[in-house]
């Protein structure tokens, strides 16, 4: 069954938020991963592994580079879920 | 003449204390850090070994949340003991590139590999976490030191099983000996309290079954020991020439005088019942030391509460001392913390820089019924030293046939 966007960035924010334990409020759609939340390569791995987990879906092996924001992410998920 | 070398911090998470104050009044008064794992896993896969020296202090009370979450137990300890350590020393400030890590595990990340491993069997190898490799490394923990102080004059992790990190104390001389190197950070740690080590341990027959009276399950030297006792923890020491650290004006607790270390390529396991390599490396940390063996006024023995093991020591101390080993208080200290494997050599070279610092040496626990073939003068409760300069020796030695010694000497200005 597919997720809202809604439900999709707020599990998101759930996996970020246990990655970096930054405050689940300070994690919002246009939030540049890298810059804003100064998430790195590996934690980026780790919270595609995770997504991938939660939401049943893969993520292309070059996906990463194409994920600058939160919101990009919910994007590829809301898109690419079955 | 040769620089010294001396100890100028030290740092230490144990199953008796979570810093080294603590850990250090816990071994004095005799309190024993032996407990009844209270872990489903226990029962689930029916271990014979119920107990083991569990963390005093949970490596996470200390850690922040991505640290715990990117480090193995190992390097959580290791980060704990040598950020303790840094600090004690007044936090050098070094150049990196002047600054080495020295840093041993005996096992490295079995709790993230055999998870990694379990998560595999449930589902895809997708799944597997990106830290897995990182995290699991043997080098991971004296990488994540390295990180934490700037290390750039290289990280190494030296693994000799229970030997390692007093050989990585012994390879810290010749790191500061090189000249290229101002401040070593040595020392050891281990966390592998996990059902696989536990069951091949006891598999082997080298763990004690004491299940019903954990706390005096560790017992060196008695008749009636029956085998080692897991621990998990870490220590690290800081070491730099002794010029360096009179210039910074740095506090100094004892000096590093010598190293040894041998290798018996007898029997992977089994100790050499002649005790020839333990004896030649005891006499090479002496003689570096530029001291004979009637010089040593104290050891801190590996004294492991294995049958073969505490008897081979004793053999090779003989070989050494001789008669005059009759005058030397020995001290087995995994009594009390139970035996941290990869990182035992670094709290037991703790105890002895603090006995020599303090002038006072650390009892042995559980010495209930002392085995006659071991005729040793056992410490069995806080013994003062006098006053002046003493020389004392840590052992340690591993699976494989490896053999390290470390001496310290007293530090008198």
């Amino acid at each position: 069954m597919a997720h809202s966007n809604e439900e999709i960035l707020a599990g998101l924010v759930e996996i970020i938020n246990e990655e970096t334990s930054l405050p689940a409020e300070t994690i919002e759609l246009g939030k540049s991963l890298q810059d804003d939340l100064d998430i790195d390569s590996l934690s980026m791995l780790t919270i595609m592994t995770d997504a991938e987990k939660k939401f049943g879906m893969r993520f292309d092996d070059n996906a990463s580079s194409t994920l600058n924001t939160v919101g990009d992410v919910v994007e590829y998920i809301a898109k690419t879920q079955a | 003449m040769t620089s010294k070398i001396v100890v100028t911090g030290l740092g230490a998470t144990t199953p008796i204390g979570g810093d080294v104050a603590s850990t250090w009044a816990a071994l004095l008064a005799g309190e024993s850090g032996i407990s009844t794992l209270e872990f489903e896993w226990v029962a689930r896969h029916q271990l014979p070994v119920t107990f083991a020296g569990q963390a005093k202090v949970p490596a996470k009370d200390t850690l922040s949340h991505k640290e715990s979450k990117r480090l193995d137990p190992s390097s959580q300890f290791a980060l704990v003991a040598a950020r303790e350590a840094w600090a004690d020393a007044g936090a050098p400030d070094v150049a990196p590139e002047r600054i080495a890590v020295e840093f041993s595990t005996g096992i490295g990340g079995v709790w993230t590999l055999l998870d990694a491993y379990d998560s595999l069997n449930q589902g895809e190898a997708r799944h597997i976490s990106p830290m897995t490799v990182p995290m699991l490394m043997p080098n991971g923990p004296a990488a994540a030191i390295g990180m934490e102080i700037s290390a750039r004059g290289g990280i190494r992790t030296t693994v000799s099983a229970c030997a390692s990190s007093t050989e990585a104390i012994a390879n810290a001389i010749t790191r500061l000996r090189s000249g290229d190197i101002d401040v070593v950070v040595a020392g050891g740690c281990e966390a592998a309290i996990h059902p696989l080590p536990i069951a091949a341990f006891a598999s082997m027959h080298a763990l004690s079954r004491r299940n019903d009276d954990p706390t005096t399950a560790s017992r060196p030297y008695d008749i009636n020991r029956d085998g080692f006792v897991m621990g998990e923890g870490g220590a690290a020491i800081v070491l730099e020439l002794e010029e360096h650290a009179l210039a910074r004006g740095a506090k100094i607790y004892a000096e590093l005088a010598g190293g040894g270390v041998t290798s018996d390529a007898y029997h992977i396991t089994a100790p050499d019942p002649e005790g020839s390599g333990a004896a030649r490396a005891m006499l090479q940390a002496i003689a570096m030391a530029g001291a004979k063996p009637t010089d040593v006024m104290h050891i801190n023995a590996h004294a492991t509460s294995t049958a073969v093991g505490d008897i081979a020591e004793y053999n090779a101390m003989k070989k050494v001392f001789g008669d005059h080993l009759a005058n030397i208080p020995v001290t087995g200290t995994k009594s009390a913390t139970g035996h941290l494997l990869g990182g035992t050599g670094a709290i037991e070279a703790i105890f002895v820089i603090l006995a020599l610092h303090h002038k006072v040496l650390p009892p042995t626990i559980n010495l209930f019924d002392q085995d006659p073939a071991i005729p040793l003068d056992v410490v069995t409760k806080p013994r003062p030293i006098p006053a002046g300069p003493a020389l004392a020796i840590s052992n340690s030695f591993g699976f494989g046939g490896h053999n390290a010694v470390v001496a310290f000497r007293s530090y008198e200005g």
